[in-house]
């Protein structure tokens, strides 16, 4: 069967939504979820590991041989990602059974997990699919469930921020399919493989371009890139807390895959990179984000809001390293995938936490935890200040490759900027730590339910990995150098 | 002056893309209410729907059934791409149709501006 | 209720063909135009028609809405069965070639056994869709 992974990782999360949705019986559901996820992180090692040992995978579906057929394109930059988003998504389901229990309504938690398993098939279909619009089918699958997600949780304002995003969703997948559309004109194929080849004869440079903005535009919608992020601070503050960390760790991460993708795979970096303007918006636009959305964070009472636009800073950094565009930038854009969506998923799950055992929704609610509950206490400051980058954690990692490419590139600028946003982010994650830590606790705030055991040890695991992922960097850090130079700039060195 | 013309009739299915395209995203930002929104995100997902089909037609040539009188077929490859993206289309629509049901329910209107200001925004 | 009486008679009248033409576009969606979705939507569309001539709560009494419900995931699981067979085979995923013995005629069963995962699915969604909306604010 191990041939046949690269279906199968897409596959095995769909059948497991299939079968919750059918037997909708509540004792099962979470087994049934479980046993699909481990399957999947199962099949995407192996994928991984085939990938690195045979070199790129091409798995023609259903025996039709591509550029006819839909073919499903591995290699080592995007089997490294579906693993990362397997395993993560997995822990999360662990966490989940005891949290959904208290965030949602006994006859919609069948319905939840079959969601989370939809939209985890659509995001490893976008990561693994070489054809352009199965990408977009795949992108919808994952939108349509992420929508339903959102609007899930107990607060009514999560079908505010649902509507809200499934309406800047759809025109973020029109606009890419627009952008297809153009490529399918001008070169009648739609595998991503065969356009690369064909683009390179192709003298229409007009609408060559136009199609590259269309797709630009409409991934960076699902991004949430600074000007484009206002669906992502509603829809993480009001979805549960299991639907934020999933979200937050992988769902962005991937559309950011999907644009490396076309950025260097298809287009190919030549022609993106000619194009002084497209730098320089790209360049800007993330370090507007990484200022702007810290400033907003700075302000933000609610706290998983304040950690939403935090996330949209974070996303900055990633487009800043494909902004940067060289060897030390791209690696720093692909560790910080890796390593924000563990820090993502460990600050969410933790203040999943809080809000199963006392309903913490905001920050001065905060005031004193560290004594009521040393655990989750110290999981929130250790991730928060991986967020910052402190020596010694997972954030310093990836800056310190940016900060290395900036500095090849000779744009101080761009170095000055990246220090300046860290003291934005030490400014709002220290507000947290502050209260946490140094204020007596508010009285009347007792916790309610004792939180459960696999509760705490998911998010003091993810805690912990994001200490020991910034000490020892031969997984991510050198995983992702392999996928950089393999993938990305094969044919540069 | 002729070529122009030329031009424009040659042409004129995107003329009609474009106006669809930017007459559907007008409406989705301009109106306030919910439901005409998702009427314009429709005529948005319409656009595309016509981007991918009008390409497909070559003149002259018939519908793609093999026969021995025919040599020149319309690609039906586009079309097999548009009823998934339609399929989509549909999903996306049933979907903020019933979520606008649901705030209807929960909030008393679905006149987004009152709704944001008085729910997303002041905290 | 009374005064329609031509609506009634008559759609009672088109009714098995409505269902009877749904079949027909599923059956010969590996030869000519037609599959799975169409049909689907065609014998939703009848179903839809009862509805609004003899009314939701007859329409509900003779075709359940939870079995539509489970119509959905059963054509998706129908389809990734499909696949599965394929797979078991040792060919790739959804080749249809693995079905049968001689290859075309594996394509012939490949085909009708998706198209019939997509119709029941759309028959399940669009029918649910409607009487999901169709039934709001009554309770």
């Amino acid at each position: 069967m191990n041939e046949h992974a690269p279906a199968l990782v897409v596959m095995l999360p769909i059948i497991g939504a299939v079968l919750i949705m059918l037997i909708r019986h509540n004792n099962l559901n979470w087994s049934i979820a479980l046993l699909s996820g481990i399957s999947t992180i199962y099949y995407s090692i192996i994928l991984y590991l085939n990938a690195r040992s045979l070199g790129t995978i091409s798995y023609a579906m259903g025996g039709w041989e591509p550029p006819v057929g839909i073919e499903y394109r591995i290699d080592e930059f995007n089997s490294l990602l579906i693993a990362l988003i397997a395993i993560v998504s997995f822990l999360i389901l662990i966490y989940a059974k005891s949290s959904l229990n208290i965030e949602l309504k006994k006859n919609k938690i069948s319905t939840f997990y079959s969601m989370y398993l939809l939209c985890l098939g659509g995001l490893i279909g976008i990561l693994s699919t070489g054809d352009a619009f199965n990408a977009f089918v795949f992108l919808e699958i994952s939108s349509l469930a992420t929508y339903v997600i959102i609007s899930m949780g107990n607060d009514r304002r999560g079908l505010l921020a649902a509507y809200q995003y499934l309406i800047i969703g759809t025109i973020g997948a029109t606009l890419y399919v627009i952008g297809v559309g153009l490529i399918f004109i001008i070169t009648g194929s739609l595998n991503l493989y065969d356009i690369s080849i064909k683009l390179g004869d192709i003298e229409l440079y007009r609408p060559l371009l136009a199609s590259l903005a269309f797709i630009t535009v409409g991934i960076a919608l699902k991004i949430a890139l600074f000007p484009l992020h206002a669906w992502l601070p509603n829809a993480y503050a009001f979805a549960p807390s299991v639907g934020t960390a999933f979200l937050a760790s992988t769902a962005t991460k991937v559309a950011i895959y999907l644009l490396i993708k076309y950025l260097y795979l298809v287009y190919g970096f030549d022609l993106v990179y000619s194009n002084q303007i497209f730098i320089f918006v790209i360049l800007s636009l993330s370090i507007i984000a990484m200022f702007g959305a810290s400033m907003i964070a700075i302000f933000q009472s609610n706290l998983k809001k304040l950690f939403a636009y935090s996330s949209v800073a974070q996303i900055g950094y990633i487009t800043l390293g494909i902004g940067i565009a060289n060897y030390n930038g791209l690696i720093g854009s692909t560790v910080h995938i890796i390593n924000h969506s563990i820090i993502k998923a460990a600050i969410f799950l933790a203040i999943g936490c809080l809000v199963f055992s006392s309903k913490i929704v905001n920050i001065d609610q905060l005031a004193g935890l560290g004594k009521r509950m040393p655990m989750v206490a110290l999981c929130i400051t250790v991730s928060s200040l991986s967020l910052i980058g402190v020596p010694g954690t997972v954030g310093f990692i990836s800056k310190w490759y940016l900060v290395l490419g900036s500095l090849e590139q000779g744009w101080w600028v761009v170095v000055f900027a990246l220090a300046v946003s860290s003291i934005l982010a030490l400014i709002y994650v220290g507000r947290i730590i502050e209260l946490i830590w140094f204020h007596a606790p508010v009285v009347g705030m007792d916790s309610e339910n004792k939180i459960p055991f696999e509760m705490l040890a998911v998010t003091v695991l993810m805690t912990i990995a994001t200490i020991y992922f910034g000490i020892d960097t031969r997984l991510t850090g050198d995983l992702a150098k392999i996928a950089v130079e393999n993938v990305l700039l094969g044919e540069q060195l | 002056m002729s070529s122009a013309i030329y031009n424009f009739i040659s042409s004129y299915n995107y003329y009609i893309i474009i106006f669809l395209m930017v007459s559907g995203l007008f409406i989705v930002v301009s109106r306030g209410n919910m439901v005409k929104k998702l009427v314009g995100l429709a005529l948005f997902q319409t656009s595309v729907y016509i981007l991918y089909i009008s390409p497909g037609k070559i003149l002259n040539g018939t519908a793609p059934i093999l026969d021995d009188g025919y040599s020149v077929y319309s690609s039906p490859f586009p079309h097999v791409l548009i009823l998934t993206a339609i399929v989509v289309g549909i999903a996306t629509l049933a979907l903020g149709l019933s979520l606008v049901i649901r705030v209807n329910e929960e909030f008393g209107t679905i006149e987004e501006d009152e709704l944001f200001d008085n729910e997303l925004n002041n905290e | 209720m009374r005064l329609d009486l031509l609506l009634r008679i008559s759609s009672k009248i088109f009714l098995p063909f409505i269902i009877l033409f749904a079949f027909y576009v599923q059956f010969h969606g590996d030869f000519g135009p037609g599959g799975g979705f169409q049909a689907g939507v065609i014998f939703a569309a009848g179903i839809i028609l009862y509805t609004i001539i003899f009314g939701i709560k007859k329409a509900q009494k003779d075709f359940p809405e939870k079995i539509f419900n489970y119509m959905v995931p059963l054509g998706v699981l129908i389809f990734t069965v499909t696949g599965l067979i394929s797979l078991s085979k040792g060919l790739n995923f959804l080749d249809y070639d693995a079905l049968a013995h001689y290859p075309k005629h594996g394509q012939h069963i490949g085909i009708i056994a998706i198209e019939l995962g997509v119709f029941v699915t759309v028959i399940g969604s669009m029918v649910s869709i409607f009487y999901a909306f169709v039934t709001r604010g009554k309770k």
